[in-house]
């Protein structure tokens, strides 16, 4: 410091780096707890998430009867289905676990396995016949109990397996016929009331179903009507009265999106009940006051020098937009697809008025078909009673994360692509 | 430059005593809303040559370059009544198409505003949208002898994919120059070409319009009266919207008829 500065001065500079400093000090604790929140929620969900990736099996030798799968010896495979594949699957446990023959230690034995290894006996008897008669080796999923056990969520006394189950079960890990492996069903299958069968996929399925109809209608409507507002339309109070409009509606809550399309494509329009077609639609209403307005922000702040040039030269209204200002703006564009699809994608409430909330165990084929999408499974399996529907809850938000995570990225890259052309 | 030597247009005029008239404005209102900006504009603009708009700012002369290709269109409340003609056909008439009228008479701006695209498809762009050529040579004939023409082409030769706004401000203000003749206009409009650029950058842009002259009709707004008296053969003088005088330069310079052009270009005012 020069000895010209008196001390007055110095007192006061000397504040103003105090709050500059206190400035700094308030702005990274805010960051910081915000950061802190975040690793909070997210760890939350990953520690409770990651174990519904894994689970268990059991590894069973089943003889194939004859005589249970075609008791009246028709010869007819559609006979076949209704056979009682259980007695099959129970005999095999009763060969590791022999003392079970009282009618109550027959169920109990029953319940260690899931009820869907009488399905998985089903198929392959139908899918191959001519193992009929012959011992096999299967593997077949556990009962979400005995997964939750060996996952320690469940007490193994007083809990939901009775001590002579545990001790089974304890039998058959001596044995090895217990062991853990990678989910497939919950990444393949859909819903399901047991949750050892639960899988997301077919919410997968109809979330992208859902927000493809959603893009496909909103995009191009939404990018059309802001063209139209920012460049062309004249601004009087029919344009005023519009604009105002859509502010509004961008902020109307969207279970009334979901009122309006139960009102209008369910009830008038008698589109199907359920289906991604229609969430798609509700969503699309939804978004499209999103991309209206973050369309016509980002047409606006392309420089006016580069219209003039290019009206200069004798380009066409048209012209001008199409060659000129929405190639500038399109990254903004996208951009405000991006956050308005991604509002769309965690939306429950408006598909709720529209039937998107029922037990969908099929996998949608169409967008006509009933589906279910993300969050609604998520707010159904929040729903269910059974313990092993915790961590299936937090796997399916981790599955929504990582489809956000995917469109967002797709995002970053299609600007990055649109910036790059110049 | 000392002005009074370097005013070229004697033997020109010498052997063209009167010039043929490229455009000529008659009683030209503009209004903006309900404020009057022009008010009741008379001038020929002679063919070939330079001619210079000059006065302080504000005064109107921007916005009457602007009515001479109907760029004031595309200002919302804007009003122009009055006569404006073109090679002796109103520019202002129903029947005129301003797309076609806006290749005829070419823009260039106040600041640099290339495209964001390559230098090429700068000048392409162009005769792109209004068919001039019919095959990728001549197009690439088109963009060389703009660019010859504007003195870039030595500079840029190996860069032509590059963007236009990576070139300096003289360089983009000349390749804006190159854009505009790539159509094959008749006249070029010049809003204040140079205020934005350097020393040297300005001394070789009026360079290129002093070669310019020969083939196009220019219209300037400049702001700086040393400019106005270097490179114009004739200047209109405006003030508070209208038009107080108007001839040869060098009348102009050395023997203002109205009080207000001696104040304004001996510095009292502006």
């Amino acid at each position: 410091m020069t000895p010209s500065v008196d001390t007055e001065t110095r007192r006061r500079l000397k504040l103003r780096h105090a709050a500059e400093r206190r400035f700094r000090f308030y702005s990274i604790a805010a960051i910081a707890i915000a950061l802190g929140a975040l690793v909070v929620l997210l760890g939350n969900i990953v520690v409770s998430g990651t174990s519904a990736f894994i689970t268990t099996e059991i590894k069973l030798t089943v003889r194939m009867d004859p005589a249970v799968i075609d008791p009246e010896n028709t010869g007819k495979i559609e006979d076949w289905r209704q056979a009682n594949y259980a007695v099959i699957v129970l005999r095999a446990l009763q060969n590791i676990v022999p003392e079970a023959t009282g009618r109550t230690d027959r169920i109990r034995l029953l319940r260690l396995a899931s009820s869907g290894a009488n399905d998985t006996l089903r198929e392959m008897v139908l899918a191959d016949p001519t193992i009929v008669g012959k011992t096999v080796t299967v593997t077949i999923p556990a009962s979400d109990d005995v997964d939750m056990l060996r996952k320690g969520k469940l007490k193994a006394e007083g809990g939901r397996l009775s001590a002579a189950q545990v001790g089974w079960l304890k039998r058959m890990e001596e044995k090895g016929v217990i062991s853990t492996a990678f989910n497939t069903r919950f990444f393949a299958s859909g819903d399901s009331r047991e949750p050892e069968l639960a899988g997301i996929w077919a919410a997968v399925v109809g979330t992208a179903m859902t927000l493809l109809v959603t893009l496909v209608l909103s995009f191009p409507l939404g990018v059309a009507a802001a063209i139209y507002l920012q460049e062309f339309a004249p601004k009087n109070r029919w344009t005023d009265l519009i604009e105002v409009n859509i502010n509004n509606l961008a902020a109307v809550p969207s279970i009334v999106f979901g009122l309006l399309g139960l009102a209008v494509f369910l009830n008038f329009l008698e589109l199907p009940r359920s289906a991604p077609l229609v969430g798609g639609m509700v969503l699309a209403l939804m978004t499209l006051p999103t991309i209206i307005i973050t369309a016509r922000t980002a047409l606006q702040s392309v420089p006016p020098s580069i219209r003039e040039a290019a009206v200069g030269l004798g380009a066409s209204p048209l012209q001008v937009v199409a060659h000129h200002v929405l190639p500038l703006a399109m990254p903004g564009i996208l951009t405000g697809s991006i956050i308005g699809m991604a509002r769309a994608l965690g939306e429950t409430a408006p598909l709720l008025m529209i039937g998107m909330v029922a037990f969908i165990v099929d996998i949608p084929g169409s967008p006509r078909d009933p589906a279910t999408v993300l969050p609604v499974q998520v707010y159904l399996w929040a729903d269910s009673p059974e313990r092993a529907f915790v961590e299936k809850t937090a796997a399916a938000v981790l599955a929504l994360l990582v489809f956000l995570i995917t469109m967002n990225g797709l995002a970053i890259y299609l600007r990055k692509k649109f910036e790059r052309r110049w | 430059m000392d002005e009074t030597t370097t005013i070229p247009p004697a033997p020109m005029t010498a052997e063209k005593p009167a010039p043929t008239i490229a455009m000529r404005a008659a009683g030209l209102d503009v209004f903006y809303g309900d404020k009057q900006a022009l008010f009741s504009v008379s001038v020929d603009i002679p063919e070939r040559q330079i001619t210079a708009l000059i006065g302080p700012s504000g005064c109107g002369k921007s916005t009457f370059l602007r009515c001479l290709n109907r760029m004031n269109d595309t200002i919302a409340g804007c009003r122009v009544t009055g006569i404006v003609e073109v090679g002796g056909e109103d520019i202002y008439a129903r029947e005129i198409d301003v797309v076609e009228l806006r290749r005829r008479i070419g823009m260039v701006f106040q600041k640099p505003n290339p495209f964001p695209k390559s230098i090429y498809d700068n000048v392409a762009y162009g005769p792109r949208i209004h068919g001039l050529a019919a095959n990728k040579g001549e197009l690439d004939e088109i963009v060389y002898s703009c660019l010859e023409k504007t003195g870039l082409l030595d500079e840029v030769r190996d860069r032509l994919d590059e963007p236009g706004t990576s070139l300096s401000g003289g360089q983009q203000q000349r390749l804006c120059i190159a854009r505009a003749i790539a159509v094959n206009p008749e006249i070029i409009l010049m809003d204040e070409p140079c205020s934005a650029l350097d020393p040297i950058a300005t001394a070789r842009v009026e360079e290129l319009m002093e070669e310019l002259r020969a083939l196009y009709t220019i219209v300037i707004v400049t702001h700086n009266m040393q400019q106005a008296a270097r490179v114009s053969q004739n200047t209109a003088f405006f003030h508070l919207g209208k038009l107080v005088e108007w001839g040869a330069t060098e009348n102009i310079f050395t023997s203002p008829q109205d009080e207000r052009t001696q104040g304004y270009i001996t510095g009292r005012f502006g």
